[in-house]
């Protein structure tokens, strides 16, 4: 079942070609790892997905209705999520208002509308026993691991029933257990049904957890083929450019 | 399993209360200033008398007061220099409109009104042309400071017209002996300490000081809410400025010179993080207290009063430096 579709979607700043001509598609529950060296486009692409770029030309197709975010909040109500590299979490606050920010839960108090502390840590209590993470609500983000700080992103984009998860650079900056509990958790979004585009530089994270794998080079697409048909010395030498091009996924 | 996720959701990083008393920076500030109260009052016979207390507590308030707007600002990443300059335009404006013969009501309205266009401006220029905050309200100060001259020009008001003793009452009065500012200041306190912790303004002031990239990838209006920031430091000046001007019974132009600092003083000294995110309600009004008991202190002790700013000046580094080490200790 397709989820998202890409139609050759291709971004220019000026003269620069960011991104030309890129067509991909991503079905339910799968996880496609997107790779490239840096300026490929990588980020590119996803800031096209998620709203914070239009697309020059081409178009995306959410099952199969066309979308045309103006806002990453129009993404947002579409259903695509991002966990940003750096997270955008904010340290001095506790895990249950950063899954929560900018959406909070409220109740009324007299006349007044407040912030239902309550059913937020409840509510994120849950999302983090689902990712079996563990992750308190209430302890403050800036005493967490890396790992527990990922499942915090990952919470918040569990909100709001999401179709497809953008994850950008999740395993890049931490420590190789939590490397392991990370994939642990794109696992756990793939088996709730939800497509995962997982950016990253760390092959061997990718193989472990994506169906799927394309690789970007100087703004094109140049490799979109299943993660059990190709090997890391393929993909590197596609991303270096030693290997020209291929296309091997069933149409 | 649901009993640990009943655990997990109830835990708390913090302790005991007393535990979490003591992590807390202002807890440490206001055993200094109690201390600094019980010693004044065993050493001297005029710290406890009536009169005395009465001049003190009033004097806090006006500094508490804009010192809970400037926390609110230093908890958003930003700082605020033109509060001074905001007390001598309300000031001036309010004396100016009553002794034109308008009554107190519009005249406030008035100076209020003065007071939040600064802020306006501040936030404006700030949020949407993004120029450091420390530079357009440094401009601000310039700018505030010199329209209040031309308004008043540079004459010293002290006949406000019909409403005369209704201004002097509410600046200088008491309600069962509580002085009117320090009510004012209790009340805001109160309020803003609500605001704070259970309305998402509150909460958005808190996730921009900590993380403004954060605040604005999950869609967060930053810019809006960093406008009505810097309106609400503003508005806290006004208020001031209209209650010292019934305390006084006159305007000067030099009034709240250089209070900008002492207001910074006290909000850093009572736990705001400089670099946001981090700033409490409480913390402001006891920073705002300890200047107080010091200044005090230092005149019933007979020390000359130039020695204030040494004084001042090492608790800044001393609160800092003390939270530092404890921040150092806690990673451990």
């Amino acid at each position: 079942m397709e989820r998202l579709r890409l139609e050759g979607v291709g971004k220019h700043f000026g003269a620069i070609r960011a991104l030309d001509d890129v067509s991909l598609t991503l079905a339910g529950g799968e996880v496609l790892g997107l790779m490239g060296d840096n300026g490929a486009g990588k980020s590119t692409l996803v800031k096209i997905i998620a709203g914070n770029f239009r697309p020059s030309h081409g178009s995306i197709y959410l099952e199969g209705e066309t979308c045309d975010f103006h806002r990453p909040r129009d993404a947002q109500r579409s259903g695509i999520e991002v966990v940003y590299q750096d997270l955008a979490l904010c340290d001095n606050m506790s895990a249950a208002s950063n899954v929560f920010l900018g959406r909070e839960l409220k109740k009324s108090f007299g006349p007044v509308r407040i912030i239902d502390y309550r059913s937020m840590h409840r509510k994120a209590g849950e999302l983090f026993a689902q990712l079996k993470s563990e992750t308190r609500p209430r302890d403050l983000v800036r005493r967490m691991s890396g790992g527990q700080r990922q499942a915090v992103a990952i919470a918040r984009t569990l909100l709001a029933e999401p179709r497809v998860v953008l994850m950008d650079e999740p395993t890049a900056a931490i420590s190789v257990r939590q490397v392991a509990e990370v994939l642990e958790l794109i696992r756990r979004l793939r088996d709730r049904g939800i497509s995962v585009l997982l950016i990253s530089h760390r092959m061997p994270d990718v193989f472990s957890v994506c169906d799927r794998i394309a690789v970007l080079r100087r703004g094109e697409l140049v490799a979109d083929m299943l993660t059990e048909t190709t090997s890391p010395e393929e993909v590197t030498g596609l991303i270096t450019g030693a290997i020209d091009s291929i296309q091997r996924v069933p149409a | 399993m649901t009993v640990s996720l009943e655990k997990a959701i109830g835990h708390s990083q913090h302790g005991t209360l007393l535990s979490r008393l003591m992590n807390q920076q202002v807890f440490w500030v206001f055993i200094a200033a109690a201390l600094g109260c019980i010693s004044l009052t065993l050493v001297t016979d005029t710290f406890a008398t009536e009169r005395n207390l009465f001049n003190v507590t009033r004097n806090f308030a006006f500094v508490g007061i804009i010192a809970i707007g400037m926390t609110t600002v230093i908890a958003s990443g930003g700082i605020d220099l033109s509060v001074g300059a905001s007390v001598v335009l309300s000031a001036v404006v309010i004396g100016v409109a009553m002794s034109s013969g308008l009554g107190f009501w519009p005249s406030a309205l008035l100076a209020l009104g003065a007071s939040l266009l600064v802020g306006f401006v501040n936030g404006i220029v700030i949020a949407y042309l993004g120029i450091p905050p420390f530079v357009v309200t440094l401009g601000m100060l310039s700018l505030a400071r010199s329209l209040a001259l031309v308004l008043s020009n540079n004459r010293m008001i002290y006949e406000f017209g019909p409403d005369h003793d209704l201004l002097l009452a509410l600046g200088g009065g008491n309600v069962l002996g509580i002085p009117n500012p320090l009510i004012v200041m209790v009340v805001l306190a109160l309020v803003m300490s609500f605001v704070f912790r259970w309305t998402r303004w509150g909460q958005y002031v808190f996730a921009i000081g900590g993380n403004e990239n954060a605040a604005t990838l999950t869609g967060i209006a930053v810019q809006r809410t960093k406008v009505t920031i810097y309106m609400f430091s503003s508005f806290t000046a006004g208020v001031a400025g209209i209650l010292m001007v019934g305390w006084l019974g006159s305007v000067t132009t030099n009034l709240g010179t250089a209070m900008e600092l002492t207001v910074i003083a006290a909000a850093v000294i009572g736990g705001a993080n400089l670099a946001g995110g981090e700033g409490t309600v409480l913390g402001a009004v006891v920073g705002a207290l300890l200047i107080e008991v010091i200044r005090n202190s230092l005149i019933l002790l007979g020390i000359s009063t130039f020695w204030q700013g040494a004084f001042i000046g090492t608790f800044i580094v001393v609160a800092v430096a003390f939270e530092r080490i404890r921040a150092l200790r806690g990673q451990d």
